[in-house]
């Protein structure tokens, strides 16, 4: 028979502080590692959700980044013509030629501090292509006019971004039009324009990339081929989401190996914790466990039953860990994409899987520093305990 | 100090729980001073560089070249004493996961601005003559096992294609701001086997006068300012910092984290004081019954939390000086000099005297003030 678990519970309201400081340090442990995983998931998330699989983006061969590629006119043109590429409703190639660059930005409040901006041109297919897109102020940028839309993510981060500013780059003045969003991802942190009118002030007459949409998602390793052969062209072809989910690869190992050994030395810590304190309560109750062996409960309930009570006890930590770590949810913060050295800004992303892997992670704590002062209490023999 | 057998032999009492509540310190601190040496490594790399270097690159942003004719016109602006550029040619080398600084220089005039890089004599001479020659940091040698005399080859991400250099020069050097872990090459090798025209990813200057460097940098920027390229100029210190803050706000980050760390440790050991505390209940009564001052039994619980934390202080903070005081942890290549500070180290025992007094307090301030005849009442 189970030892009935308001035992437990009515046990540990007699120690309350010693308890809910276990707990809360189990919390904190909790909060940590949801909170850090937040930060890598937040990031990978940002550039993961950048592509899409129906697009195909191509640059040229070896290039990492779209900031170090190069695609000139006239294989613009050829990748265009291709028979993978979708076509829209007027016949047109769903294709967008874009250029890329980084600019130099004040941000806003401090005008000492400057960060990279990525500034892309687009072809008028563009907003096919890349159909998660949307002007959430404004409108768009007017074709052959020195206009341009700005992320949600840099509105209120660089200066001049409101809607009717004038922005100063590339030697040039540009009108704010609109603001646009992506669903979260790093387009955000980009400000978007005419191909034709960045080509001439920044990097003369070639593109750095062709985005184009899949005539059929399904036959993109066709695509792939076709374009490798082609003798024209010297690019390499990428699936639009696998493109940008590997541009964030390194930092998002970085951020996960930085989340797993911090919380798993602070992990330790918190179970030293724990052992202690359940050390402590079954010392406390050495009698009580006499009279519960005498009673006819075996060992392994007594064990059971102090491991249930460690496991509780980190739950409730748990859960408050979780709700510290919840606020933190859709804070927006910015790093660096080290492969084009340009600015992405992304948010905290506390998911429902993240919260029950927060969870899971301080029950374990629970479970494993409770293990030892459990088995403890089980192997008492009953008159040591009664005396 | 006549009483310090006491305190030990309270510590030795649980000796299982002082241990676990000491090494719950040392992980504690020992995380912080991690933490926290990455803020300090970040900072120190962002003062690197001299102050009589400046670095002048596009205004519009660090991937646009400015043309190579500018270098006369630095070399004429008052106040310049010396000028050399280069250019990122940012190369991988195997699978390139590990990153490393590769960059094409004049090399005559680079190595004379940066007298730092010390170059053995025949090596340097060699390097000068070989223009399809690389001059590589000595950590290089250890992280891809190259040799003097080796051909390597690196792949063009920029410059598309296979480069292969002949190692001709082995560089040590004291300037944090170029780091061992860098390859440099001849600017002309690299126009030569370029189709179009190379320019200058920036240019380094050397100024007479540190005192000058912003009215000199307002004359560069103000000279260029409607030419083809406008200039962004700087202390070389300015342009560290500015890779710098590109990380973002790495400051905050391991701040909190520190932060939260710490507390989770006080709860720990708050935790450990209380519980011995309450089970010495009937001692302290004796101890007060044959005459121990209130004041006394206070500083004697204070002292055995004193002692467990610098205990755990110790262990952390010399653990955490002692792994990476080799210098070998530079985060694949993105720390360099990665090291515990002294004042983090100060810093460290501070935490753990506040440590102490904050779990050590409440037992003690409980045991000084207990009325003797409750105390007194527990012992059978």
């Amino acid at each position: 028979m189970r030892i009935p678990f308001v035992y437990n519970v009515r046990s540990v309201a007699q120690r309350p502080l010693s308890t809910a400081m276990t707990a809360l340090g189990v919390g904190i442990v909790v909060a940590v590692f949801v909170a850090m995983l937040a930060l890598a998931n937040g990031f990978s998330a940002a550039l993961a959700s950048t592509g899409s699989p129906d697009n195909a983006l191509v640059l040229r061969r070896g290039a990492n980044s779209e900031m170090v590629s190069g695609i000139s006119r006239d294989d613009a043109k050829i990748i265009e013509a291709s028979p993978y590429v979708a076509t829209g409703g007027d016949g047109q190639p769903l294709a967008s030629p874009e250029v890329y660059v980084a600019v130099n930005l004040h941000r806003l409040g401090d005008s000492a501090s400057e960060a990279n901006v990525v500034v892309r041109g687009v072809s008028d297919a563009a907003f096919q292509v890349r159909r998660n897109v949307k002007i959430t102020a404004g409108r768009r940028f007017a074709s052959g006019a020195a206009e341009v839309i700005v992320g949600d993510k840099l509105v209120g981060r660089i200066a001049h971004t409101a809607v009717g500013d004038t922005m100063h780059f590339g030697g040039r003045d540009w009108l704010v039009a609109g603001h646009f969003s992506a669903g979260g991802s790093s387009f955000e942190s980009e400000i978007w324009g005419e191909n034709e009118q960045f080509m001439p002030v920044f990097r003369g007459q070639v593109f750095q990339v062709v985005a184009f949409r899949l005539k059929d998602p399904a036959a993109f390793d066709a695509a792939k081929r076709s374009f490798d052969a082609d003798q024209r062209l010297t690019v390499d072809v990428y699936r639009e989401n696998e493109f940008y989910d590997s541009q964030s690869e390194l930092l998002t190992r970085i951020l996960r190996f930085l989340a797993v050994m911090i919380t798993g030395i602070m992990a330790v810590g918190a179970v030293f914790g724990a052992v202690n304190t359940m050390y402590a309560a079954v010392a406390a109750r050495l009698p009580e466990i006499g009279v519960l062996l005498t009673l006819g409960f075996k060992p392994r309930h007594v064990l059971a039953s102090f491991l249930a009570e460690s496991a509780a006890i980190a739950l409730v930590g748990g859960l408050v860990g979780c709700l510290f770590a919840l606020p933190i949810n859709g804070i927006v913060t910015s790093t660096t994409n080290w492969n084009s050295f340009t600015e992405v800004a992304f948010a905290f992303r506390v998911t429902p899987g993240l919260l029950a892997a927060g969870l899971i992670f301080g029950v374990v704590l629970g479970v494993l520093g409770g293990f030892f002062p459990a088995r403890r209490a089980a192997r008492m023999p009953v008159v040591q305990a009664i005396r | 100090m006549k009483f310090l057998p006491l305190v030990l032999a309270n510590l030795g009492r649980h000796k299982l729980r002082s241990a676990l509540t000491v090494l719950s310190v040392a992980l504690a601190l020992f995380l912080f001073a991690s933490l926290r040496s990455v803020v300090t490594t970040l900072d120190a790399s962002a003062q690197f560089g001299s102050a009589t270097r400046m670095v002048v690159q596009n205004a519009t942003g660090i991937v646009f070249p400015l043309p190579l004719s500018y270098a006369s016109r630095l070399q004429a602006t008052p106040g310049v004493e010396a000028v050399t550029w280069a250019n990122w040619f940012g190369g991988q080398y195997g699978d390139g996961k590990r990153f490393f600084a590769n960059f094409a220089v004049d090399p005559a005039s680079y190595l004379a601005m940066y007298p730092e890089i010390a170059v053995p004599a025949d090596q340097r001479a060699a390097f000068l003559q070989d223009r399809s020659s690389a001059l590589i940091g000595s950590q290089l040698t250890r992280i891809f096992g190259w040799k003097l005399g080796q051909d390597v080859t690196l792949r063009g991400t920029i410059f598309p294609g296979d480069w292969t250099f002949t190692v001709r020069g082995i560089y040590t050097t004291t300037a944090k701001s170029i780091g061992e872990d860098a390859l440099m090459f001849h600017y002309d090798y690299l126009d030569e086997r370029t189709q179009h025209r190379v320019q200058p990813g920036w240019f380094v200057l050397r100024i007479a006068d540190a005192s000058q460097a912003p009215a000199v940098a307002r004359r560069i920027d103000d000279d260029f300012r409607n030419s083809s390229a406008a200039t962004k100029t700087g202390t070389e210190q300015a342009f560290q910092a500015g890779f710098v803050t590109m990380w973002g706000n790495v400051q905050f980050l391991m701040n909190s984290i520190g932060m939260a760390v710490v507390f989770a440790i006080l709860l720990v050991t708050g935790n450990a004081m209380m519980m011995a505390a309450r089970e010495r209940t009937a001692e302290v009564g004796v101890l007060k019954t044959v005459g121990f001052a209130d004041r006394t039994l206070f500083t004697l619980v204070i002292v055995e939390a004193g002692a467990i934390a610098l205990a755990g202080a110790a262990l952390g903070l010399g653990a955490a000086t002692g792994l990476y005081g080799n210098g070998r942890f530079t985060f694949g290549g993105f720390l360099q000099g990665f090291r515990v500070t002294g004042a983090t180290q100060v810093l460290g025992v501070g935490l753990a005297v506040l440590l102490a007094v904050a779990s050590g307090i409440v037992p003690a301030l409980r045991a000084a003030r207990l009325p003797v005849v409750q105390a007194l009442r527990k012992v059978e």
